[in-house]
């Protein structure tokens, strides 16, 4: 890429046009006009800020005294229990020394790396994507019947899910055992991480197709037209198209889903992070090492270090989808 | 609006931090109770009892001694008084663990029921952190005064006391035996009176079983889901007929010859010869597995205390009632080594443990909630319990000499394991160690040798207690 690192890649009128929503009312001879003065609303500084502050203040609230906090906690030998509940005390960066070099934590980021990668954006993109690209094509009843039976999986509450699915994968009554010949297979204890990486792209799926649904349907059928008068086969079609149009959604569905991946606990109610921690993901490890170990000082400290990593992640997309629209 | 939806996705992770904040920005989990007098003489009282039973699983006889007995009566005798009480109940039916988590975060922010129901083995963390308080701190001097107190033996004392300081009443106390299955061993041309008196009494038993179709011999509760049952049920008990403690003398046991003996039990039973199935040992639902294996004929033997008798194969209302429990469970006292070798040169050992009750600090009426442990510990209560739950070892002796009789498990764990029983130790540390016990467990029973399994133990327990000879090795 040859872009020309310039004061107008932060200028908002550089995503012209990008976005046919709503901000796009605030035509371009406005907006030149706004830049200029600062003030497109004609509000005034302190009448803005007052429309602003209590968004603030909730952010800072729920959001900047929590993180903040955490890394104090972070920063003592806090329990849930014992003397060191009562009276904790500070024990400087020991907690993240000790996370940083403790196999146990390098474990489970690798796992949750692995998790997030293979359930995530490979399984819930490319599944969502394929039942979204077969489901345009299908009559309006049988897609709804898809896309109904797609989405339960999504908004059924996580206990229900994970009992049918303690269900489905038991050892000795299993229902997978008993469609598959397989009496006796212990799922969750032999093939443990790709049984909640199986059980997260069924659990999520959902979203990444009606976002790539509506990312479809977005696409101009003209453009199909032409494809198609042109002879293009379907990989064609999808490449040269698709691809192009709906880069941008690709990007924002790949950024929410790794976030969610990467903090998401449900596994902990089918393997519990068993067996032998091999599924002890980020969240299940924390929840481990606070809770049920009690060293919630620890558990702050790899909290930190979790809320670090998201921040990380989330301005590296951020930035690829900014870099895109200038 | 794209940054918007990016600070969305981290605000659910943000928001779980909030969660370990709120819990830490408490500064009321003061230490001894308030004013013993608070509300003495109040006319509307409410009072919450929290304990791990529920109707319809974990503990339902219990749960429902709770709401049949004790909530009724004490509020018809309260009210007697002109005095107007509501009591609540609040179950829980969930694993150990879970619920010592949830009632610690409770205690924490300064909630809770007012009388909440602990293992002893919590006594110690709970009263270090400052979440319970001795019982004459918060009630006063009512306490000193109950009669109660001369009927409980020290030693069932012992479980809630913390310091020479009583933070509870007992419940009672328990023992553990080898529970087996008598049609099970018939098959297997075992004698129906069974009683080994070596561990290879066991592991020769279990390889008969190992013949039948379909029968897992053994199960040594081994690995960190299943908790303290790991400690309880399968290690301490196993150490205990080593000759060793884990802890004595002030000094914690580290990877001592026992500690590698009875990990090697471990790895005769879950090694190559698959007495035991490793397997179940880590399923997260792995303990109540191997109840309803018992219950259905498919498991020969399992190291249990009298809980498993009275809550899980109990026919009646039990979690995996077993129609036939009286006639085809047989029971044996837990060997050692070899005879001779187990603790204080005894020939069979065993472990005890013991629930209680403690008032919360932060009660609002100290007075009532002191009335009604009173009340949940009188002998009537006591009675009451055994007619709607079954026999069980109450803490009172009076209770006991007529309670027991008619149940042949409960008088033999009374009359024969008891004296030959031991307990864990009152230390506010304890908890931390058994973890790492699970620990050693989980990795022999997954394979890992012995020898290795005690070297990692050995380094945890520094980790815990610090290297600075508190430790025998």
């Amino acid at each position: 890429m040859t872009t020309v690192p310039s004061p107008t890649d932060l200028d908002p009128a550089g995503a012209r046009g990008a976005d046919p929503g709503g901000a796009g009312r605030g035509t371009g001879r406005g907006r030149g006009a706004a830049v200029d003065d600062g003030d497109a609303a004609g509000l005034g500084r302190w009448r803005a800020a007052g429309f602003v502050a209590p968004a603030m203040l909730v952010v800072a609230v729920f959001l900047v005294f929590p993180a903040i906090w955490t890394l104090y906690l972070g920063l003592t030998n806090w329990r849930l229990t014992g003397l060191a509940a009562a009276e904790p005390e500070f024990v400087g960066t020991e907690n993240y020394t000790d996370a940083l070099s403790d196999p146990a934590f390098r474990n489970s980021l690798m796992l949750t790396l692995a998790f997030v990668f293979f359930s995530a954006i490979v399984g819930q993109s490319i599944l969502g994507f394929a039942l979204a690209w077969v489901a345009r094509r299908l009559r309006p009843a049988v897609r709804s019947v898809l896309e109904t039976v797609v989405l339960l999986a999504w908004i059924i509450p996580a206990s229900v899910v994970a009992f049918l699915w303690l269900a489905l994968l038991d050892r000795r009554e299993g229902t997978l055992n008993a469609l598959l010949g397989t009496d006796g297979t212990a799922w969750l204890l032999e093939y443990p991480m790709q049984s909640i990486i199986v059980f997260n792209i069924w659990n999520g799926t959902a979203f990444s197709m009606l976002l790539f649904g509506s990312a479809l349907a977005s696409v101009p059928p003209s453009q199909f037209e032409t494809a198609r008068m042109a002879g293009a086969g379907t990989f064609a079609t999808l490449r040269d198209v698709v691809l192009p149009n709906i880069r941008g959604h690709i990007l924002t569905n790949t950024l929410l889903i790794t976030l969610w991946t990467f903090n998401v606990f449900a596994p902990y109610l089918i393997t519990a992070g068993g067996p032998q921690g091999r599924t002890e993901i980020l969240g299940i490890y924390i929840y481990r090492v606070a809770l049920r170990d009690g060293a919630l000082g620890q558990g702050a400290a790899l909290s930190l270090i979790m809320i670090i990593i998201n921040l990380i992640v989330a301005s590296v997309y951020l930035r690829l989808l900014r870099e895109r629209r200038s | 609006m794209r940054l918007n939806t990016g600070l969305g996705g981290t605000a659910g992770l943000l928001a779980a931090a909030l969660v370990l904040a709120a819990c830490g920005s408490d500064d009321d989990g003061g230490s001894a109770g308030g004013d013993p007098s608070q509300n003495a003489e109040a006319t509307e009282v409410t009072l919450t009892i929290t304990d791990n039973a529920i109707a319809g699983g974990k503990n339902s006889e219990g749960a429902a001694w709770i709401t049949d007995y004790v909530i009724p009566e004490f509020t018809a005798m309260q009210e007697a008084n002109g005095v107007d009480v509501t009591v609540e109940f609040e179950e829980n039916g969930v694993d150990d663990e879970d619920y010592k988590t949830k009632i610690a975060l409770d205690l924490q922010s300064g909630g809770g029921g007012d009388i909440i129901s602990i293992d002893g083995i919590w006594t110690g963390e709970f009263a270090e952190a400052g979440y319970i308080a001795p019982l004459t701190d918060i009630a006063g001097d009512a306490v000193e005064d109950w009669d109660g107190w001369e009927q409980i033996p020290e030693a069932v004392q012992q479980a809630m006391t913390f310091d020479d300081e009583a933070y509870g009443i007992p419940v009672g106390t328990d023992g553990r035996v080898i529970y087996f299955n008598k049609e099970l061993f018939a098959q297997a041309g075992l004698p129906e009176d069974w009683q080994p008196t070596s561990w290879d009494e066991i592991l020769e038993a279990a390889r008969a079983l190992k013949q039948l179709d379909g029968v897992t011999p053994l199960q040594i509760n081994a690995g960190v889901p299943m908790g303290e049952a790991t400690t309880m049920q399968g290690f301490l008990p196993l150490l205990a007929g080593t000759g060793e403690q884990i802890w004595a003398d002030d000094t914690w046991t580290g990877a001592t010859e026992g500690v590698t003996e009875v990990l090697d039990f471990y790895a005769q039973v879950y090694g190559e010869e698959q007495l035991g199935d490793p397997l179940l040992q880590q399923e997260a639902q792995g303990r109540d597995t191997s109840f309803q294996l018992f219950a259905s004929g498919q498991l020969g033997m399992l190291i249990e205390g009298d809980y498993l008798w009275r809550s899980v194969i109990n026919p009646d209302g039990g979690i995996a009632p077993m129609a036939n429990r009286d006639e085809v469970v047989g029971w044996a006292k837990i060997p050692a080594r070899e005879p001779g070798a187990g603790l204080n040169g005894q020939d069979f050992v065993s472990m005890s443990g013991g629930t209680g009750r403690v008032i919360n600090p932060n009660t609002e009426f100290p007075q009532q909630a002191w009335e009604l442990m009173m009340f949940m510990n009188s002998p009537e209560a006591f009675e009451a319990q055994i007619e709607i739950a079954g026999a069980r070892i109450t803490p009172r002796d009076d209770v006991n000499a007529e309670a027991l009789a008619g149940d042949p498990l409960m008088e033999f764990i009374a009359s024969e394991v008891l004296p030959i029983t031991a307990y864990r130790p009152a230390l506010a540390i304890y908890p931390q160690v058994s973890v790492a016990l699970q620990e050693a467990t989980a990795a022999v029973a997954s394979g890992t040798s012995a020898e290795d399994a005690a070297a990692g133990y050995q380094s945890e327990l520094e980790g815990i207690v610090g290297d600075d000879g508190s430790i025998a090795d």
